[in-house]
């Protein structure tokens, strides 16, 4: 019937290059601990950072060095300035995300599930969502005047947008072939949305819940630059018109500090919420 | 449900399929179609890849109502999709029972899945099984709605061999304790001799060919009559046997 095909004459000397397969030492007996690795780096700048301060390379007017600002971070949390300061400008984000979060949900799932509001809404949303969301302070101040409206207002508007476009691609990313088996399984409309669109589409939520704290950080700076009387903005506005630099670097820490919260609560959300979804954790 | 008649309730066979038709396009995928299963029935659907097997398969789920002709459906019915479709963010168990009305009854998920050997498989995530335990589940959540029509789309082929011969296994023991009928798209004719009453061929949008299968079960693939049937639908899907044997 088919001719066996010619095979090649077998090789006279048998033997291969090898390789010797090293099991990998198990990660509890590791010589330097994660942890340690980690936080070399920002240690050994902040040493840095205090040695130039010290024998004055560094002036004062400049950057004051970290010892200085250490203790005018003290200083100011045993006056309070620090709690109030942090008080005043977590309860700015605060309402902002909400508004900013109740707005994008909103939206999303309208133009997210529905065609027709797709039609209706998703132009309009993505003609403003060009527009930098700084560049609206001069209009908001115009409508809402210099008190705590327009601030909370920017950050509205900052968290809107990075989270609609993540839940309206989430949504329409879900797997069309686990819609139609829920149809199957008898799953009415609401149940459909609620136990299989919203779920396929949480990674992607939290992902824009992460950009939108991000640009609500950055828009609480600019939006305390606009006429504060408290706040962390309002210190360092203060201490600029002095040459305060320890107070200046002790509020960009906190900006720092609180960005970092707000990140790994995002990140406790996504380890509680999406643990049935095994990812790389890198090597 | 009757899909022609959109909430019409009667009683009558788990299938009965008059003159259906559906094409996309300028394609007629299935053109006067007519099918009939009984009560009880098992029935193996064979035909080319892109014959329309599939597309028939989704209408008598209701998945697709783009059609003419006379369908009408057994109300309990389940389907099984070639991969399994598990929804990942829910536990094995909460899948079973997804869609089953009143609240999540945890035990009706465990006796389903101990009749697909899943009983310590119940409280992981989908994730994690193998495609095989995947398979089974998927079945355990049709069977727990005790459907009189069970539709199944080539449920084993993303199977590995060994696999599938355990999952055909277990597919013969669940029909014979639920006695649903199954309608079942496979495209390995052995699969459908061993497991069918009856087996059909689709070709050119129509039933072409309608077999029954009177060998006694347990059926042996050895058998004479069935190695006969074997030579028989394989050439009627366009392989001749004899040069391969
Ligand atoms: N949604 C669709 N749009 C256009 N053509 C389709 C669609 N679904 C199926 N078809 C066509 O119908 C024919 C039958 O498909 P299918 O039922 O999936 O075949 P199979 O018998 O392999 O399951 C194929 O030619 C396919 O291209
Ligand atoms: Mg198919």
């Amino acid at each position: 019937m088919s001719l066996a095909p010619a095979r090649k004459p077998p090789p006279t000397d048998l033997a291969v290059e090898t390789e010797t397969i090293v099991p990998e030492p198990e990660s509890g007996h590791q010589r330097v601990p994660r942890w340690v690795v980690k936080a070399a780096s920002p240690v050994v700048l902040v040493i840095l950072w205090q040695i130039l301060g010290s024998s004055g390379v560094l002036e004062r007017d400049v950057l004051a060095p970290p010892s200085d600002v250490f203790a005018t971070a003290v200083e100011m949390a045993a006056e309070g300035r620090l709690s109030s300061a942090i008080l005043a400008s977590l309860g700015r984000v605060a309402l902002g995300l909400v508004l900013g979060i109740v707005t994008a949900t909103v939206l999303a799932t309208i133009t997210g599930l529905f065609r027709r509001g797709e039609d209706l809404l998703d132009l309009p949303v993505q003609m403003l969502r060009t527009v930098p969301v700084i560049g609206l302070i001069p209009l908001l101040i115009v409508w809402f005047g210099i008190g705590e409206e327009p601030k909370v207002a920017l950050i509205g508007l900052a968290v809107t947008f990075p989270l609609y476009m993540n839940l309206f691609g989430g949504i329409r990313n879900v797997d069309a072939a686990l819609v139609e088996a829920s149809r199957t399984l008898g799953l009415g409309r609401l149940d459909q949305i609620r136990q299989v669109i919203l779920p396929a589409a949480l990674p992607q939520a939290l992902v824009g819940l992460r950009y939108a704290l991000g640009s609500a950080w950055l828009a609480l700076v600019f939006g305390e630059t606009i006429n504060t009387t408290s706040g962390i903005g309002y210190e360092m506005n203060t201490a600029r018109e002095y040459f305060q630099t320890d107070v200046i670097v002790v509020c960009l820490v906190l900006y720092a500090l609180l960005g970092l919260v707000a990140d790994l609560i995002v990140r406790g959300l996504e380890r509680g919420l999406l643990s049935w979804r095994p990812a790389f954790q890198g090597q | 449900m009757a899909t022609g008649l959109p909430g019409t309730v009667t009683t009558g066979a788990p299938v009965e399929v008059r003159n259906l038709s559906r094409r996309f396009g300028e394609h007629v995928v299935i053109d006067g179609l007519d099918l009939h299963i009984e009560p009880g029935e098992f029935v193996a659907l064979l035909g080319a890849s892109g014959c329309g097997k599939s597309t028939l398969l989704r209408i008598l789920a209701d998945l697709d109502r783009d059609i003419t002709g006379d369908v009408s459906v057994a109300r309990g019915r389940a389907v099984g999709f070639q991969a399994p479709r598990l929804m990942p963010w829910k536990r094995v168990w909460r899948n079973v029972v997804l869609g089953l009305p009143g609240r999540p009854d945890r035990e009706r998920a465990e006796a389903a899945l101990a009749e697909v050997g899943l009983s310590h498989r119940v409280d992981v995530w989908p994730k994690v099984l193998s495609g095989g335990e995947a398979q089974r589940v998927a079945l355990a959540r049709s069977l727990v709605r005790e459907p009189d029509l069970l539709l199944l789309d080539e449920p084993f082929s993303a199977l590995d061999a060994l696999t599938r011969l355990t999952a055909r296994g277990l597919v013969d023991e669940l029909w014979q304790r639920h006695r649903c009928a199954v309608l079942l798209v496979t495209h390995d004719v052995e699969e459908a001799l061993v497991l069918a009453d009856r087996v059909l061929v689709m070709d050119r949008g129509r039933i072409a060919h309608d077999a029954r299968v009177e060998i006694d079960r347990p059926r042996d693939l050895a058998d004479p009559a069935l190695v006969a049937m074997r030579t028989d639908l394989l050439a009627r899907l366009g392989v001749d046997v004899k040069e391969h044997a």
